[in-house]
């Protein structure tokens, strides 16, 4: 089984990395980067189907040459055989429709694989284009929100549980040939029911760590020549979005009056009872109003 | 794969503990393919010891054999000196039992079981991989696989069923797969101890420079006497590399009988006199931590097999209480050791079922079941713990009579201790536990002028410094019975849970009903540190938490 992720590099938006300027522009030059959170479930997935059936796992991104780190980064947080980074700059300032473009041909120029894997939304852009548009240019069905996965490789198909709309409330079971794509929901988790599943991913695992130092060694850099793409349909060129304008969001309403508390005898918590019971007697005042009407 | 699609290994080995290490590690030098299951996310994270590994001269087989390379790798100090310190208030009379430690020693090192178990695990993943198996962690496995009503495997958390030739129980006190063979009950509080231990943050320069020792060596301190309320049992004081162990071992039924708070008698150990000059003046504590120990005296399987299970460790009782010296992880070590090779001598022949009994053979024709139930201790317990009896020498050594033997006997009776048979025959009485170690004290022994200025954390800071993975909504202890008679022992043997106190495991609590006040108890099992006690003393449905769910020990 061949399987390639796709990933993308976005800011570190935890507190204590990011960094805004006072116009609450983020500062992408202080902040560092990081693989795009939800492409670990993506690449969660490919494991599964490494540990089960066997293969190799390629990582893929586009992007400007410090991605290789997001790569070494997915490679060393969950598992990865090789790498491949696209990376020109006829490619800068790319849209979701050119990136899909780029990464397809990439795709196509490995040679088509059984399965791509695309995590659920970016931290940064928050499109969910990106996905949906590589599987177009690629002509694949495409399987989203996908929460577990089941592989049968003799039949070259594979059967996902999904969640429909987005909905953890609702699950359907559909059916796929290969090749396919599939975007894993955040909500995925890989199953491993059986001894030998689990020591395999541990083999792998242990591997993994010593492969990740040496990262260089398993990475493929590809410009727009290598993949064979017109400058013309990548990079801004080949990016029909144009931002008009970012609106900042409103920052919140002026900070609330709080008081800390930490309540350690009956005393104590009596007058936190007591300070929240105006609260309190508002609150019942609304349900009955509202039971009223 | 098995013939009915399970998936199939020649051996299945339960815990990786020393005896689950030694077992397995045994088998995979035989060629067996072994998969080994460890409920901890790292061997080692859930397990307690005081504790002292003993390399015995007479065993069949010792831990650095297996494991070449332990006593430099995996081990803290090598224990060159060893001491009882008899107390009665100030007064403290101690005895140098170092011929006692060294009856049958090759060398008997300081552990601490987080770094021993997984350096243990490291090696037998390596060595059962070789073999097509290997060692998982966060995998609990929660029963036997029967077919036709004979043992075949086992079932887990995380893992669909396993078949196996062989299935190793190596998981330790309040073993689920000897519950389920139905080999073990957990009704008898007499059969149990209760150990609590506390990891003290000290530094090694430090420690050789209050203790006399030298880089190289070790130290252990044994204490009994009036310092622990009435309650039967002793403590411990050993010296890690950068830490001390320090902890008490109490028989269960007395913690119970007395209602003593464990955490209150490890403070009574802590803020003594004798270990002001030990512990100084600032007092960190790294870790709390609680398990119960089988009392082999009473428990040790004599058959501890049954179909394709082989029983091996504390699941098997196989802890023996020397006197002070507490062997367990070495009789661990052998008994798997002898099971493995008991597999491997029946698979051989061609008659595999035959394991069982060949491994309980081999405990006898070893003298390990010997050491575990010495044939002469029915014979003194008989006589000497009926109720009668007892009290009897207990009144006749603390009366005039008795305290002129004592001291008559002076010098003789660090003699007296030092002899292994002697020690192994102790009864379960107060006499040699509490009462004897007093009254030497008090006609022989010369108060300590040391002030102790230890302030031990609290219950509430001890659980607060304890690490959770909590399976929230999916308690592994439930309460049966939530009366107070049937479960109100907890309330003050847990060793995280106290009268009064709301943080803790247990509470008691009066329910209105009928217009009477009943007394109950409630359980929260978030701070629980799985040490087994009130599947005991209380009527549970008991169960270790899912395979990398609940308290992770870093020390042990
Ligand atoms: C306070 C105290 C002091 C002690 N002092 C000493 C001492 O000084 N010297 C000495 O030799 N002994 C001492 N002991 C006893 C000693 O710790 C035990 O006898 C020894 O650990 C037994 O080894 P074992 O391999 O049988 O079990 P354990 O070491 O308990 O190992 C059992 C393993 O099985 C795992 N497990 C349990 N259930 C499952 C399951 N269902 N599925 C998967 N895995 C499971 C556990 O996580 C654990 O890793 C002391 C004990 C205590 C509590
Ligand atoms: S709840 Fe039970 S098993 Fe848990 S710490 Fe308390 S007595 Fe031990």
């Amino acid at each position: 089984m061949h399987t390639v992720v796709l990933t993308k590099g976005v800011p570190d938006f935890r507190e204590g990395q990011v960094s805004f300027d006072e116009n609450g522009h983020l500062e992408r030059g202080k902040t560092p980067t990081v693989m795009n959170p939800n492409d670990q479930f993506a690449l969660e997935a490919a494991l599964q189907t490494r540990v089960r059936h066997g293969g190799h796992v390629t990582l893929m991104s586009m992007g400007p040459p410090g991605y290789k780190d997001v790569l070494r980064e997915g490679m060393a947080s969950v598992y990865a055989d090789d790498l491949y980074l696209i990376s020109d700059r006829e490619m800068a300032a790319a849209d979701t429709w050119a990136t899909s473009i780029t990464l397809s041909a990439a795709i196509e120029k490995l040679g088509t694989p059984d399965l791509v894997f695309a995590g659920f939304k970016t931290a940064d852009g928050e499109t969910g284009h990106t996905g949906p548009q590589t599987c177009w240019c690629l002509d694949m069905p495409i399987i989203t929100h996908v929460v577990s996965l089941d592989v049968d490789e003799e039949a070259g198909t594979l059967r996902a549980k999904r969640l429909v709309e987005g909905d953890i409330e609702e699950i359907e079971t559909v059916e796929a040939s290969f090749p396919a794509f599939v975007v894993a929901d955040p909500e995925f988790v890989p199953s491993y029911r059986s001894a030998s599943h689990r020591l395999t991913l541990k083999d792998l695992r242990a591997e993994t760590r010593e492969r990740a130092e040496n990262f260089e060694d398993h990475l493929t850099i590809w410009d727009h020549a290598d993949i064979n793409v017109d400058p013309d349909y990548i990079g801004l060129d080949g990016s029909p979005t144009i931002v008009s304008s970012v609106d900042p969001i409103p920052k919140a309403p002026a900070e609330r009056e709080a008081t800390m508390v930490s309540p350690t005898s009956r005393e104590e918590m009596t007058e936190v009872l007591e300070a929240m019971q105006p609260l309190a007697a508002g609150a019942t005042g609304t349900a009955e109003a509202t039971g009223d009407d | 794969m098995s013939d009915t699609g399970q998936e199939h290994y020649e051996a299945v080995v339960v815990g990786a503990g020393p005896g689950g290490a030694a077992a397995a590690a045994t088998l995979a030098n035989y060629g067996v393919e072994t998969l080994v299951l460890e409920r901890g996310v790292e061997a080692g994270s859930k397990n307690v010891s005081g504790g002292l590994i003993y390399a015995e001269e007479s065993a069949p087989y010792t831990i650095d054999d297996l494991f070449p390379g332990f006593r430099e790798e995996a081990a803290e100090r090598p224990i060159t000196e060893y001491f009882l310190h008899n107390v009665a208030g100030r007064d403290v009379k101690t005895f140098d039992l170092t011929d006692l430690h060294e009856h049958d020693t090759e060398w008997s090192d300081a552990v601490l079981r987080r770094k021993m178990d997984s350096w243990l695990a490291e090696r037998v993943h390596e060595k059962t991989r070789e073999t097509g198996g290997g060692l998982l962690s966060g995998v609990r496995v929660n029963g036997l696989l029967r077919e036709n009503g004979r043992i075949v495997g086992v079932t887990c958390d995380e893992l669909d069923p396993i078949t196996a030739d062989i299935v190793v129980a190596a998981d330790g006190v309040n073993s689920e797969l000897a519950r389920d063979a139905g080999l073990m009950n957990w009704e008898h509080p007499e059969q149990w101890f209760q150990g609590v231990k506390a990891v003290v943050d000290v530094p090694g320069d430090v420690i050789t420079e209050r203790f006399g020792i030298g880089e190289g060596e070790g130290v252990a301190h044994l204490f009994s006497g009036d310092l622990f309320q009435d309650v039967r049992g002793g403590g411990f004081l050993y010296t890690n590399q950068e830490s001390l162990s320090i902890g008490t071992v109490f028989h269960l039924d007395s913690l119970v009988a007395e209602q003593a708070e464990p955490h209150e008698l490890l403070d009574g150990l802590l803020t003594h006199p004798l270990l002001a000059e030990w512990l100084g003046d600032d007092y960190t504590e790294i870790e709390y931590s609680a398990k119960l120990v089988p009392d082999s005296k009473k428990v040790a399987l004599r058959e501890p097999h049954k179909d394709r299970l082989v029983v091996v460790g504390d699941a098997a009782g196989q802890m023996q209480a020397q006197g002070p010296i507490i062997k367990g992880m070495n009789h661990a070590v052998s008994a798997g050791a002898l099971a493995a090779e008991a597999f491997a001598e029946a698979k051989s022949r061609n008659s595999p079922e035959t394991a069982g009994e060949l491994y309980a053979q081999k405990l006898r024709a070893e003298g390990v079941m010997q050491k575990l139930r010495p044939r002469g201790y029915d014979a003194v317990s008989a006589v000497g713990e009926r109720g009668a009896v007892a009290n009897l020498t207990d009144s006749l050594l603390t009366s005039s009579v008795g305290r002129i033997g004592v001291r008559l006997l002076g010098g003789q009776l660090e003699r007296l201790y030092n002899t292994p048979a002697l020690s192994m025959m102790v009864p379960d009485t107060r006499t040699p536990y509490v009462t004897l170690p007093t009254v030497i004290a008090e006609e022989l022994g010369t108060p300590v002028t040391d002030e102790n200025t230890v302030e031990p954390p609290s219950l509430e800071e001890r659980i607060g410094d304890l690490t959770y993975d909590t399976d929230i909504g999916n308690p592994h202890i439930k309460l049966r019975d939530n009366s107070f008679e049937a479960s109100g022992a907890a309330v003050t043997a847990c060793p995280v849970s106290a009268v009064n106190f709301g943080g803790g495991c247990y509470r008691e609590e009066t329910m209105q009903t009928n217009g009477h006040e009943e007394r109950v108890v409630s359980l929260d099992t978030q701070p629980c540190v799985e040490c087994g006690t009130c599947a005991i003393v209380a009527d549970t449905e008991w169960n270790h938490p899912r395979g990398g769910k609940g308290v992770e020990f870093t020390q042990g």
